[in-house]
């Protein structure tokens, strides 16, 4: 018999497969390290927020040795340019290529709609950082979970804190002109209309406006405050054109979660000062993980953490916790969705559990922006505690209104 | 009554701002037949440059000649080393000037970063002007000024110099601009350079209106593309009427019907391109 090519083929293929079957799958899954992605964004115009994301995430990494529960941790980062079907793209090549066990992402709302089924035909564990309400109220993914806030968590709080503490009667809402913009505002106007105060106009601007100078001539004067739904730097540079028109002192400006975040503040000037926002977090929270979190941060780059250097530092800390509880091991996906959505957990943001949505239930801080060494920081002067996406309302009856949008809840005190 | 006069004044200066970017947009588009896609991306640079001169000269106006120098001259070398290459493939020329565009917005982001950066406004022109409890920003009404400015300088260089008749010239007939002797490819440089200087400086003034952000390539394009195909290629009369027109109705339109406002920028576009193809003032056919 001579050995042919056809027969070489044969052979080589059965050994192939045969030493591919034959190897132990599973004792090699649960020996090696974890492999751990983030979907994040390098490029374009939220690769600012998306680099902190990173950053962040490298740096717990590191003050841990690239250890969790005792497994070594590889990370693998994928680069999404905050477009949703690259974003596709790219989970399926950190997926299918990388083999990584969870992700941690996508940074936007449009990248993890776009990821959504996939997630769930891979059975993905996913920890979150975009804030897309349905994800985790009326369509919850089942391997979605979500450490940070959902776009009206944070706005809601402060609706409250407006009508409340400020006192405010009526306000204007103003915000990017997408899903996550309305989702805010509507949030933010609920409360505050619930307690008392009109929302007297609402004002939604197209994401790449070149120039926000129209619709501040609109803006009503005869109001108490405006709130910014805006973000990346759009907020920043409708203030400082607000402030061009010389508004600043006449009309009070509150901000949502992302509007003057520690990365926007530290491009700015003292005409920032005293403005109130939300949010989940602020590099000035004085606990011990978020002291040790922030001073390592400024020392390796020079500035504050914000909101997504935050996110996935959090994360990283619900993942850690998770692990330890299951002992390392990652591989039983179902297990690990048990107790991930049961876990309570101490991290930079405060406490943090989760409801069973799989959304995160924790502290909302309400920030005033002051000076200090130097530099413009958001104090924190007044904490919610233990705030989840459906505010104070019951869940069940939350649910079965329609989602909050550009249109619900309906806005009754307009004024033309 | 006050809101409309505000209106109006937002609209003149969006309008003026528009123009610094469209002018050179649409003489380049005129006279090498190509939509050079890199002018976002030159405003942009243009921006980011201004921002890094300003640290060293804290003058706007020198800021903005030295920034205009320096796109300028990277204008210049594009067209040189990159479009001549190409010439007389103008889809290919196209293609590239997309793919500079986007190697530029990522070395913006390597070199400065993904956060936006504010151009501070000149002292004396912070303060907004008060009329008759009217009160505007001053220093747009500056670059409403600046752009009435430039146009007048462009009109006389155009009409006046023997320069711009070698472009009027080949603006309209290329092959005869050819043939009678005039060195078609050197005006090439020169209207490249002076086109990229344009939207380089115009980023400058613009900075302290938009900032320097990564996007802002992508913000300013699609508007120089609105403002020269509604004006007309190769005209500047097409590009100044054209950028106070859309001015106008983004600002108008905006206000009226803030739920439409895409539809209302690129809808007279539409209009224009399915009616009148060369455009208000233009004498080719897009």
């Amino acid at each position: 018999m001579t050995f042919n090519r056809r027969r070489f083929i044969q052979a080589a293929g059965a050994g192939m497969s045969a030493s591919a079957l034959g190897f132990p799958a599973v004792v090699r899954a649960q020996s090696g390290p974890m492999r751990l992605g983030l979907m994040t964004v390098k490029t374009g115009p939220l690769a600012s927020g998306g680099i902190d994301m990173e950053r962040a995430l490298v740096q717990y990494l590191k003050e841990r040795n690239s250890t969790m529960a005792g497994r070594k941790v590889e990370l693998f980062v994928g680069d999404s340019g905050g477009v949703p079907a690259q974003s596709r793209t790219k989970l399926q090549e950190l997926v299918e290529r990388d083999k990584i066990q969870i992700m941690i992402g996508p940074l936007d709302t449009a990248s993890a709609l776009a990821s959504d089924d996939y997630i769930r035909q891979q059975q993905l564990l996913t920890l979150s950082v975009a804030a897309a309400e349905d994800m985790t109220q009326r369509k919850p993914n089942p391997w979605f979970t979500r450490g940070t806030s959902t776009s009206s968590q944070c706005a809601m709080p402060l609706a409250d804190y407006c009508a409340k503490t400020l006192k405010y009667k009526r306000m204007i809402t103003i915000a990017d002109d997408i899903a996550y913009g309305h989702e805010m505002c509507a949030g933010f106007q609920r409360v505050f209309e619930d307690a008392g105060g009109k929302i007297v106009q609402k004002l939604f601007s197209p994401l790449t406006v070149p120039d926000y100078g129209t619709y501040i001539a609109q803006l009503k004067s005869n109001v108490d405050g405006i709130f910014l739904g805006f973000a990346g730097s759009n907020g920043f540079r409708f203030f400082r054109q607000f402030n061009e028109y010389g508004l600043r002192g006449k009309i009070a400006v509150v901000g949502g979660m992302t509007a003057f975040d520690e990365a926007v503040l530290r491009n700015m000037g003292d005409e920032a000062l005293g403005i109130v926002t939300s949010c989940w977090y602020s590099a000035e929270i004085e606990n011990a993980i978020n002291k040790r979190f922030a001073a390592n941060f400024r020392v390796d780059w020079g500035y504050d953490p914000g909101f997504y250097a935050a996110a996935t530092y959090v994360e990283a800390a619900v993942l850690d916790a998770t692990l330890e509880k299951l002992k390392g091991k990652i591989e039983d996906k179902e297990a690990f969705m048990k107790t991930v959505r049961a876990i309570k957990v101490d991290t930079a943001r405060g406490p943090v559990q989760f409801d069973k949505y799989g959304n995160v239930v924790g502290s909302i801080y309400i920030r005033k922006v002051e000076r200090k060494d130097g530099r413009l920081v958001n104090r924190v002067i007044h904490t919610y505690p233990n705030v989840s996406q459906f505010w104070t309302y019951k869940p069940e009856e939350f649910l079965k209104d329609p989602v909050y949008s550009r249109d619900w809840p309906p806005a009754k005190n307009l004024e033309l | 009554m006050q809101y409309w006069i505000i209106q109006t004044l937002n609209s003149l200066a969006l309008g003026g701002l528009l123009f610094l970017l469209a002018a050179g947009f649409s003489l380049i588009f005129g006279l090498m037949r190509i939509a050079n896609l890199t002018h976002g991306s030159l405003y942009m640079l243009g921006a980011y440059v201004g921002v890094t001169v300003l640290k060293f000269v804290p003058n706007l106006w020198l800021a903005a000649l030295i920034g205009g120098a320096v796109i300028a001259v990277f204008g210049g070398l594009i067209e040189r080393f990159i479009l001549r290459a190409l010439a007389g493939n103008a889809l290919g020329q196209v293609l590239v000037t997309l793919g500079i565009s986007f190697i530029v917005a990522d070395f913006c982001l390597i070199v400065w970063g993904g956060d936006p950066i504010p151009v501070q406004t000149p002292l004396a022109l912070r303060l907004p002007l008060r009329v008759g409890g009217v009160a505007f920003p001053t220093y747009r009404l500056v670059v409403l000024g600046i752009a009435v400015v430039t146009a007048i300088a462009l009109y006389l260089l155009m009409e006046r110099t023997r320069i711009g008749a070698m472009i009027r010239a080949g603006v309209d007939d290329m092959q005869m601009a050819r043939a009678v002797g005039i060195p078609v490819s050197k005006l090439f440089t020169t209207v490249f350079c002076l086109g990229a200087g344009l939207a380089g400086a115009g980023g400058i003034i613009g900075g302290p209106i938009m900032s320097a952000y990564p996007g802002l390539d992508a913000d300013m394009l699609p508007l120089a593309l609105i403002v020269v195909m509604l004006g007309g290629v190769g005209s500047l009369l097409g590009a100044f009427v054209g950028s106070f027109l859309i001015g106008a109705i983004y600002t108008f339109g905006t206000a009226l019907l803030p739920d439409l406002a895409y539809v209302i920028l690129f809808l007279p576009m539409i209009v224009v391109i399915a009616f009148r193809p060369r455009g208000l003032f233009g004498r080719q056919t897009v």
